[in-house]
C-alpha cells in the first residue's frame, strides 16, 4: 500500500531507534504525551516502545472522542432510540460504550432500538431518504477531523429538504483539551506539568493546520511536533522533540508534512464555521466541564438539531469514585496505577473512559503492553 | 484519532464523489472536504470523504529524510 | 386389473415461487418440496430410503466424532460461495482437525416464510456440489418453515460424523513447549469478502470466501509423517482467537512473527479502511497446525503442494508462559501482545 508501507519499513525503524539513541542527553528523561488516540494504537501496535530508550517514557493523552464522550451523551443516544423510537446511526466505537442502567447502544439495540452502524455520514443521510417515515438521528462524534463530514451531511440534508433527519451533536476541539491537561489541578500543585512536549495529532492538524498550536508552544513553552500516522512519522516525532529539548525550543514543527500546512484546509473549516458555533460550556468525561471546548449546531441549521427536535435534555453521569481516569488522562497517573485496572476494569467490563475505547490508554495498555507488567 | 488513510483516486463521479483506490479495494468517497483532486492524485479518506491531498513530494523528502537519519548513526 | 392414475401434481414453481407454510407442514406439499429440490440435488441412497434417519454401518476400530454447526451467515450469497457450501465445509473440518475421517453429514433448514425457492435451489445445490466434490454424502436432513420476520431467510444446522483411528486423536490441549506454528494459508479472506457486501461498509474488491473442506490437505499433510500435535480451523475471532484458545488449553503461551504472516493485499488493504485487524477476522478454509519443531519444515513442504496450503507458513513457536500470553514480534521490531478478542471487531473512526 504507497504510502503506508514504506512508513512502515522495520528496518528504517532500526536506524531511526539508533539515531534516538545518540541524541538523547544520558542522565536525562524525557516525557512526551501523544495527544490521538490514533497514536497511541500505533505506538501499542507496533510496539513503538521497545524501540525507544528507556529514559524517554510516552504518556498517553486524551484524544480519544469515544474516551471523552460522557455517559450522559450516550444515554441520550439510547433515549432516542428506546423512548422517542429513532433510528440512530451511529459510528461502530460506540456501540459497546456503557451508559447508564446497565445499557450501551448494542444492548438497547437487543431491546428493540432501531440502532444502525454506518460508515460515514452521508450513510445517515441515505437512510434518512430511504426511510421517509421515520425520524433517523446520526450520533456525530469526534474531534475536528470528522467534524466536517457531518456539516457536509447537514448541508446535504438541507439541500435535500429532509425533514426527518437530524444530527445529535457531541464534536469537541482539541486545543481546549490540551489546555485542560496543560491547566490542570496538578500543575497548580506543582507549578508545572511534567511533560516535556506533545505529538501533535495527525489527522486533526490537515483540517486545523499547524497554526493553533504556536499558542501553546509560546504560552507554555512545550514543543510540539505534528506526527503523521504510521509509526516511522511517530518515532522520528519523537526525535525532533528530543532535539528541541536538549536545544531548549519550544517551537511547532510538522514531521506531516505530506498532509499538514499551517493553515490547514480552509474549505473544510469554512464549512464547519457555517453550520456549527461554539458551546459556552460541555463535559468531557474524566476532564470535567471545560468552556468554549465543542460544537453545537447554529439557529440557521435548528432544524437538524436532535436536541431541539426531541425532548432529551442532557443529564451528567458520574463516574465510579476510585476510577483514576482523569489523572491518566492528564498523563499524570498511569494505568497500573489505578485500583480497578485489570482486575474489576477490562475492556470486557470497562468503568471508565480510558478502557471503553481501543485507543484509550488503559485498553491499549491491557490489550498490547501488559505483559510488561507481569 | 482519526482513522484515515491514503488511497488513489482512480475515477470522479457527480455530485462531488469519486472512487479510490487502496491496493485493489475500491471505495466511493466524498470530495466535499477538498478540491482542484485529479485522477491518479493521493487523498487521505477518513469515514468516507477526502480530508487532504497528499503531497508526493514531501512524501518522498520524508523518508530519504529518515533513510538519511538511519545511515547517518551506521 | 388396470394401473392406478397417478394424479397429477403441479411441479415446484422453481423459477417465481416460494416457501410457504405448507412446505413445512409434513405433508404433501413438504414430500414435494423434499423431491423436487433437495433430494433432486443431495440425491443418494440413503436419502432415497425415504426413513426418518439414516441407517449407517458402525465403524470397526477406531472412535466416532460428531461436530455440529448452525449457519447464520448473511448475506446468503457472498464473493467466494454461500450458505449452502460454508454448511458442508465448516462441519467437515470440525471433524477433520479432530484426526478424523469424516464420513456423513445431516443438514437441517429453517426456512422463512416467503423465501423465495430460487435462492433455496441454488443453497442446496452449492451445498450439493460441496458434497459430492468433498465425497461425503448428506445422508438425512429436516425441513421446518416460520413466519415470515421470524426468520433470516434460511438458517441451517450440519451435523457431521467421522472416525479416527486410534493413536491419530488430535486435541488442543497438546501443544509442547518448542512447537512450531503452521498456517495453512492467507488470513481474513472469509471475513472480509463478508465485509465487503455488507452494507454502509461495501467497498468493491477483488476479495473472495476462502470456504474449502479440508481433510484432504490433512491427509497429505499426515503422509508427510510430521508430528501433529495440533490442529484447528480458525473460524470467527480469526486466528488470534483460536491461538488464545490453544494456549489457555495446554497451558503455554506463544510467540509469533508479524513478517511471517500472509495477509492478502486487498485483505490488508480493506482492513486499514475499517479499522480491522486481520489477525481476528474470520477464515473458513484455513488450518492452524502445531507440530515437533523437526517435523516442520516437512510439514511444510506437503502443505505447500496442496492447492489448499500453496501460501502455508510457520508463522511462530509454542513457548513456556505461566500468564498463557500470546505475543508477537511486530514487522516493525517492537513486542506486543495478540490477545483475547473483547467482542465482535468493529469497524471504527479512531
Amino acid at each position: 500500500m504507497k504510502f503506508i508501507d514504506e512508513f512502515r519499513d522495520g528496518q528504517v525503524a532500526a536506524g531511526l531507534a539508533a539515531a534516538i539513541r545518540q541524541e538523547v542527553v544520558p542522565e536525562r528523561r524525557y516525557h512526551f504525551m501523544e495527544f490521538c488516540g490514533g497514536h497511541t494504537h500505533a505506538i501499542s501496535r507496533y510496539g513503538i516502545s521497545d524501540l525507544l530508550p528507556s529514559s524517554v517514557k510516552m504518556i498517553h493523552g486524551p484524544g480519544c472522542p469515544v474516551c471523552v464522550l460522557p455517559i450522559g451523551r450516550v444515554d441520550q443516544a439510547i433515549r432516542l432510540a428506546l423512548e422517542q423510537n429513532v433510528m440512530l446511526c451511529t459510528y461502530g466505537d460506540c456501540l459497546r460504550v456503557p451508559a447508564s442502567e446497565s445499557l450501551s447502544l448494542l444492548r438497547a439495540k437487543a431491546r428493540g432500538g432501531d440502532i444502525r452502524m454506518v460508515y460515514s455520514s452521508a450513510d445517515a443521510v441515505a437512510l434518512a431518504q430511504k426511510h421517509p417515515d421515520k425520524q433517523v438521528v446520526f450520533f456525530a462524534i469526534g474531534f475536528e477531523t470528522t467534524t466536517p463530514p457531518t456539516a457536509v451531511a447537514i448541508k446535504q440534508a438541507a439541500a435535500l429538504g429532509l425533514i426527518n433527519f437530524s444530527v445529535l451533536c457531541c464534536h469537541v476541539l482539541t486545543p481546549s483539551a490540551i489546555s485542560s491537561i496543560l491547566e490542570s489541578p496538578e500543575v497548580r500543585q506543582w507549578g508545572t506539568v511534567p511533560l516535556d512536549g506533545f505529538i501533535g495529532p495527525a489527522h486533526v492538524s490537515t483540517i486545523i493546520g499547524s497554526r493553533p498550536y504556536e499558542f501553546f508552544a509560546q504560552e507554555y513553552r512545550k514543543p510540539v511536533v505534528i506526527a503523521g500516522f504510521e509509526p516511522l512519522d511517530v518515532m522520528q516525532a519523537v526525535r525532533m522533540l528530543i532535539r528541541q529539548v536538549n536545544e531548549g525550543r519550544a517551537e511547532v514543527e510538522n514531521e506531516f508534512s505530506r498532509a499538514v500546512s499551517r493553515d490547514g484546509n480552509k474549505k473544510a473549516q469554512a464549512l464547519v464555521a457555517d453550520v456549527f458555533e461554539l458551546r459556552k460550556s460541555f463535559e468531557w468525561r474524566g476532564l470535567n466541564v471545560l468552556p468554549y471546548s465543542a460544537l453545537c449546531i447554529r439557529q440557521a441549521f435548528a432544524a437538524f438539531d436532535a436536541e431541539r427536535r426531541f425532548a432529551i435534555a442532557y443529564q451528567p453521569v458520574a463516574d465510579h469514585k476510585a476510577c483514576e481516569c482523569g489523572a491518566i488522562l492528564r498523563g499524570v497517573k498511569r494505568p497500573q496505577d489505578c485500583k480497578l485496572f485489570g482486575n474489576v476494569c477490562t475492556p470486557e467490563n470497562p468503568i471508565g473512559s480510558c478502557m471503553v475505547s481501543s485507543e484509550g490508554a488503559c485498553a491499549a495498555h491491557y490489550t498490547y503492553g501488559r505483559y510488561k507488567d507481569v | 484519532m482519526c482513522l484515515a488513510i491514503p488511497a488513489q483516486v482512480v475515477e470522479l463521479r457527480d455530485g462531488d464523489s469519486a472512487v479510490v483506490d487502496l491496493a485493489g479495494v475500491r471505495k466511493e468517497i466524498s470530495l466535499s472536504l477538498v478540491e482542484d483532486v485529479a485522477v491518479g492524485d493521493y487523498v487521505i479518506v477518513h469515514v468516507g470523504y477526502a480530508l487532504n491531498k497528499l503531497d508526493p513530494e514531501e512524501a518522498a523528502k520524508t523518508l530519504a529524510l529518515f533513510a538519511e537519519i538511519g545511515t547517518a548513526t551506521a | 386389473m388396470s394401473e392406478a392414475r397417478k394424479a397429477y401434481v403441479r411441479p415446484l414453481d422453481i423459477k417465481r415461487g416460494q416457501v410457504d407454510m405448507a412446505h413445512g407442514a409434513g405433508g404433501r406439499a413438504m414430500a414435494q418440496l423434499i423431491e423436487e429440490l433437495f433430494a433432486k440435488h443431495l440425491g443418494n441412497e440413503w436419502l432415497a430410503q425415504g426413513d426418518d434417519g439414516a441407517l449407517l454401518p458402525a465403524p470397526s476400530a477406531g472412535k466416532l466424532v460428531m461436530a455440529t454447526d448452525s449457519h447464520v451467515v448473511s448475506p446468503l450469497f457472498f464473493p467466494g460461495g454461500d450458505i449452502g457450501c460454508l454448511a458442508v465445509h465448516g462441519t467437515l473440518n470440525d471433524v477433520a482437525v479432530m484426526g478424523a475421517t469424516p464420513l456423513w453429514l445431516s443438514a437441517a433448514f429453517i426456512l422463512e416464510e416467503g423465501f423465495p425457492l430460487a435462492d433455496l435451489a441454488r443453497i442446496v445445490q452449492s451445498m450439493a456440489n460441496a458434497a459430492r466434490e468433498a465425497g461425503i454424502p448428506v445422508v438425512t436432513g429436516d425441513t421446518k418453515v416460520v413466519e415470515r420476520g421470524k426468520g433470516d431467510g434460511v438458517f441451517i444446522t450440519t451435523t457431521g460424523l467421522g472416525v479416527v483411528a486410534p493413536g491419530n486423536e488430535l486435541s488442543g490441549r497438546n501443544a509442547q513447549v518448542g512447537d512450531a506454528i503452521v498456517v495453512s494459508g492467507t488470513l481474513g479472506d472469509h471475513g472480509m469478502a463478508i465485509m465487503a457486501v455488507r452494507e454502509s461498509l461495501g467497498f468493491e474488491s477483488p476479495i473472495v470466501s476462502d470456504t474449502a473442506a479440508l481433510h484432504g490437505l490433512i491427509v497429505a499433510m499426515r503422509a508427510s509423517g510430521a508430528q501433529l500435535h495440533v490442529l484447528r480451523d480458525p473460524t470467527r475471532g480469526g486466528v488470534a482467537t483460536t491461538l488464545n484458545e490453544i494456549a489457555q488449553q495446554s497451558g503455554v503461551g506463544m510467540m509469533l512473527q508479524e513478517k511471517a504472516i500472509p495477509v492478502k493485499p486487498a485483505v490488508s488493504a480493506a482492513c486499514e479502511f475499517l479499522g480491522l485487524d486481520p489477525l481476528y477476522v474470520a477464515n473458513e478454509g484455513k488450518l492452524l497446525a502445531l507440530c515437533a519443531p523437526d517435523d516442520a519444515q516437512k510439514l511444510l513442504a506437503a502443505m505447500r503442494s496442496h492447492p489448499l496450503g500453496a501460501d502455508a507458513s510457520i508463522i511462530g513457536t509454542v513457548v513456556e508462559d505461566a500468564h498463557h500470553f500470546v505475543q508477537m514480534t511486530t514487522g516493525f521490531g517492537g513486542r506486543r501482545i495478540v490477545d483475547w478478542l473483547s467482542g465482535e471487531q468493529l469497524p471504527r473512526i479512531c
